[in-house]
């Protein structure tokens, strides 16, 4: 029963649809389709004729996606190696104080976690999510990093999930120098090419610590997701 | 070149030397000034309304008082807009399409038409006053119309321009919304006069009679300390 | 006069006596106008994107059953449940029973326009469901039992001491006048909330045809918890949202964060394709996508105002409207506030009723202007006002129009009508400002101009 109703619903739309779209657009409307649509979709170079600038170079790169990052309160750090970041890391774990931190159990991940010493939850395989909470910090991957807007993208196939970039106070990205994209038509080119065909559950596109301005429009950091953002880029 | 002046129906009620000043530049510069006696009005109550039929009736008239003019000039943004963007919309698909479209582009707001079309843009005018520019809605998104009536300020000798914050804001009057709706009419007018007092103007002025009659009604009743004046009375001024 | 148009000027009238508020409200957008600038100013060329992001709005819509088709598909391959609600009911009554086959005692949610204009909370709270709002201005909100006030800044108009006196009461929280302490205290009373939820509800900003998948912009993070957390998650989003490609995004985004919220681009912007995969640990069991109609096909059958579907719902054309700078997002009294509102509420509620929106507008065109999506805002308003006319003229002004017109297309009468003017203006003192007044709607609170001892027709005919 459900079925059917569920049928008539759809086919009534569309049907709706093809109906309302008998009527031609007006002109004017029509115009700006065919100056920009006439080859079918735009390319990431007319796109980019539109956004921001990103830099031509990789320190150009680097420098762009540095300045967004500290308008929007991230805390960016390029490092020559691994060992640079855990040390850098290991400072502030003792300034924030870290107890209990999330992560993953492989590679990069799982040595800056024996490093720091500190006692750990592994999300890439099955935990309990109350313990997930009690986290001070979460060290992860990322897909991307965007210079244009000061991006870090992230997705649940990287991070074998969705909570652990969301649900601490303190998200870290351990990034390397190839994963810096200069624009976002760039990066999303590149996404659709990864993950054509088999596309993790989530695709996250994220720009500094959680931020609210709801009240009186004053910002505040970490409404809900992580209050603080802090980026190694290993290069 | 003979010109047709256009004069709306509360400049020729209210405001008649906004009109004097106009033909007194215009003859000025050497041209013949043609005034027809009717129709009174552009018809853009009745438009804005909703009353197209209404609106068309009068429409017809100016249209075809128009029909052999050289050029038309309107000192009004929104009456200029009316004949100049919307007549062709009212007319689209009537018999009256194609001449819509004929006077619309032989039609000019006021400011424009002398910069614009005359290339005139110091009329040796003198106004020794400290002045603030309101942008009428109509004359600023609908024709494009910010720049030449600062240009023609700027050449006033001993005129000083102060630019208010609000000057592109709207100032309420939107017609019979001052009407229908005139509490918030009035609280608009009143955002914009306090826009003005902060710049320590003397005048405000504007390309619109209408939007200085509303905020004229505001400023006498509360008694403020400011004035308004039509900016071709301030280019007339010697 | 109809009661709904009667409401609105009351309310109007309340709104603009509220000194205070107004102020709050003009300070905050003044602010946010500056901002906005600045970053418009860093795009290399915003005009152009307004033109592209039409240009690509426009093709989404233009083949829009063909785009919906192609999204069912590709979001049933990606492991969805796609749901079709012609009305809100029908939608309404889609996530209630999701809801009770799941056994769903606590509800979490994100931001949803969408579920504001069909009433979602109200029906599933009837049904014994509880239903948290996530994001801070919702929360905040509904514990006031309000609607929201903007569609991107829900709380705008409230003082932080009206939030914090808020919490003290439904919270028993301590009062507080810092905006940080009172977003910590929100926070820790959500955090509770997302871990316990059985089912978390979301809207949606954009929905991506070719990846099968709904694309969702914030800041705080709360929709990425309710996406994350929750074991069934369900998105709630009007067919209109509807784009092609990925690549899209990368203009929507940032235009969508700049027009609507001086941001370069929103803190968190993420793609949902379905639910877990069986290579990811956490994520819902279950995404339930309720694809909206409610009126969205009528607008459509428009062929002028169908671009009004554009709209990306980022807010600009609130910010700059000085209508909504003065009597705010509640004096509507509908879902859709400011000039988008305006536009859509007659002709999706029904123009008999909510034409006065589209009368409530001096068309300065202001919205039309800074509108991402090249939406003619402020000449819909003029359409709505025809339809209106055409429709459910009102006599009295009808026939005035068509006594004016003969009056002004008359020499003869309009210089009649002068000298009555002349001479009713001197009796005028007696009545003016009274309710016997015929100008009283001005004479209230401005003054009139008086006619001229000498018009300017009577001038130029002695002239000659």
């Amino acid at each position: 029963m459900v079925e059917d109703a569920q049928m008539n619903d759809k086919s009534t739309i569309l049907t709706l649809i093809r109906h309302a779209l008998k009527t031609p657009t007006h002109a004017e409307t029509a115009k700006l389709k065919e100056k920009y649509l006439a080859s079918g979709k735009p390319s990431v170079e007319e796109i980019n004729s539109i956004l921001p600038p990103c830099g031509a170079t990789f320190e150009e790169n680097l420098s762009i996606f540095k300045k967004n990052a500290d308008d929007l309160k991230a805390d960016f750090y390029p490092v020559k190696s691994l060992d640079e970041a855990i040390e850098n890391l290991k400072k502030i774990a003792q300034a924030e104080n870290w107890k209990l931190i999330a992560t993953h159990g492989n590679g990069d991940l799982k040595t800056t976690a024996e490093k720091l010493g500190l006692p750990a939850i592994y999300t890439d395989k099955k935990y309990d999510v109350h313990e997930l909470e009690k986290c001070d910090a979460a060290i992860t991957y990322c897909d991307a990093l965007v210079a244009q807007t000061g991006s870090v993208i992230v997705s649940s196939r990287t991070n074998k999930g969705r909570a652990i970039s969301v649900l601490p106070p303190h998200h870290v990205i351990i990034a390397y120098k190839e994963q810096l994209i200069p624009s976002l038509p760039e990066a999303f080119a590149l996404l659709k090419k990864k993950y054509n065909g088999n596309l993790p559950s989530m695709i996250s596109i994220i720009t500094g610590p959680s931020r609210t301005g709801d009240i009186e429009r004053i910002l505040v950091l970490g409404a809900h997701g992580p209050k603080k953002l802090t980026i190694f880029l290993i290069a | 070149m003979k010109i047709t002046l256009f004069i709306p129906c509360y400049i020729d009620l209210c405001y008649p030397q906004v009109g004097k000043s106009i033909v007194q530049i215009f003859e000025k510069l050497g041209h013949q000034v043609e005034c027809p006696e009717s129709p009174a009005c552009c018809g853009q109550p009745a438009f804005n309304t909703g009353y197209w039929e209404e609106s068309q009736e009068t429409a017809v008239k100016v249209l075809e008082q128009f029909r052999d003019a050289e050029v038309v000039v309107i000192p009004s943004g929104s009456c200029g807009a009316m004949i100049k963007v919307f007549y062709p919309e009212l007319f689209e698909g009537s018999e009256y399409e194609e001449l819509a479209k004929s006077v619309s582009s032989r039609c000019y707001e006021f400011t424009s038409f002398l910069v614009n079309r005359l290339g005139v843009i110091d009329l040796g005018a003198r106004f020794p006053h400290k002045v603030t520019f309101h942008d009428g809605c109509h004359g600023l998104r609908e024709l494009n119309n910010k720049l030449p009536p600062r240009v023609l300020l700027s050449k006033v000798k001993d005129l000083e321009l102060i630019e208010m914050t609000a000057a592109e804001q709207c100032c309420g009057f939107g017609g019979t919304f001052s009407a229908k709706f005139p509490m918030i009419s009035t609280a608009m007018g009143d955002t914009k006069c306090a826009s003005a007092l902060e710049t320590g103007a003397e005048y405000i002025t504007s390309c619109d009679s209408s939007c200085l009659m509303h905020l004229q009604g505001i400023i006498s009743r509360r008694k403020m300390n400011i004035k308004t004046i039509h900016i071709a009375e301030i280019l007339a001024q010697q | 006069m109809n009661p709904l148009a009667l409401e609105f000027k009351k309310r109007a009238t309340a709104s603009v006596a509220d000194v205070n508020r107004r102020k709050l409200v003009l300070t905050a957008l003044s602010k946010f106008e500056v901002k906005r600038n600045e970053k418009v100013a860093q795009f290399k060329n915003w005009q152009k994107g307004r033109e592209l992001a039409a240009a690509l709005k426009w093709d989404a819509l233009e083949n829009l059953a063909e785009n919906l088709e192609l999204l069912v598909n590709n979001l049933e391959k990606n492991g969805a449940k796609v749901h079709w609600a012609a009305t809100g009911e029908e939608a309404k009554n889609i996530i209630a029973s999701i809801a009770k086959e799941k056994n769903a005692k606590l509800i979490v949610k994100s931001k949803a326009m969408t579920a504001e204009e069909i009433h979602l909370n109200e029906a599933l709270e009837k049904q014994g469901f509880e239903v948290v709002e996530t994001d801070l201005g919702e929360f905040i909100v509904q514990l006031r039992n309000e609607p929201p006030y903007h569609i991107v800044f829900p709380a705008m108009h409230l003082t932080r001491y009206e939030i914090s006196d808020l919490f003290s009461e439904k919270l028993k929280s301590q009062p507080t006048d810092k905006a940080e302490e009172l977003t910590m205290i929100a926070r820790r009373v959500l955090r509770d909330k997302y871990i316990r939820a059985d089912i978390g509800i979301t809207g949606g900003n954009f929905a991506v045809a070719e990846l099968g998948a709904i694309s969702i912009t914030e800041n705080e993070g709360n929709a990425r918890l309710t996406a994350a957390l929750p074991r069934v998650m369900i998105t709630l989003i009007g067919i209109e949202k509807v784009v092609r490609r990925m690549e899209d995004l990368a203009l929507f985004l940032p235009m969508l964060a700049t027009a609507g919220a001086a941001q370069t681009i929103s803190g968190y912007n993420t793609l949902y394709s379905g639910p877990r995969k069986s290579d990811e640990i956490d994520g819902p069991e279950e995404y339930h996508v309720v694809l909206l109609d409610n009126g969205r096909t009528e607008l459509l059958a428009d062929p002028v105002e169908r671009d009004a579907l554009r709209c990306i719902r980022c807010g600009a054309c609130l910010n700059v409207c000085p209508i909504y700078k003065t009597i705010g997002g509640h004096a509507y009294g509908t879902t859709y506030c400011g000039p988008i509102g305006a536009v859509i509420t007659p002709r999706m509620r029904g123009i008999e009723d909510w034409q006065h929106l589209s009368y409530a507008s001096s068309l300065c065109g202001a919205c039309t202007e800074i509108c991402p999506v090249k939406i003619d805002l402020h000449h819909h308003l003029l359409k709505n006002r025809r339809i209106a006319g055409t429709k459910t003229p009102v006599w009295w002004q009808k026939t005035a129009f068509k006594i004016y017109a003969k009056i002004s297309n008359s020499p003869t009468l309009w210089s009649l009508m002068t000298k009555f003017g002349r001479l009713g203006q001197k009796l005028h003192p007696l009545i003016k400002g009274t309710k016997l007044d015929p100008a009283y709607a001005w004479t209230k609170n401005r003054d009139l101009p008086p006619i001229a001892k000498q018009t300017f027709k009577e001038w130029w005919r002695m002239r000659k």
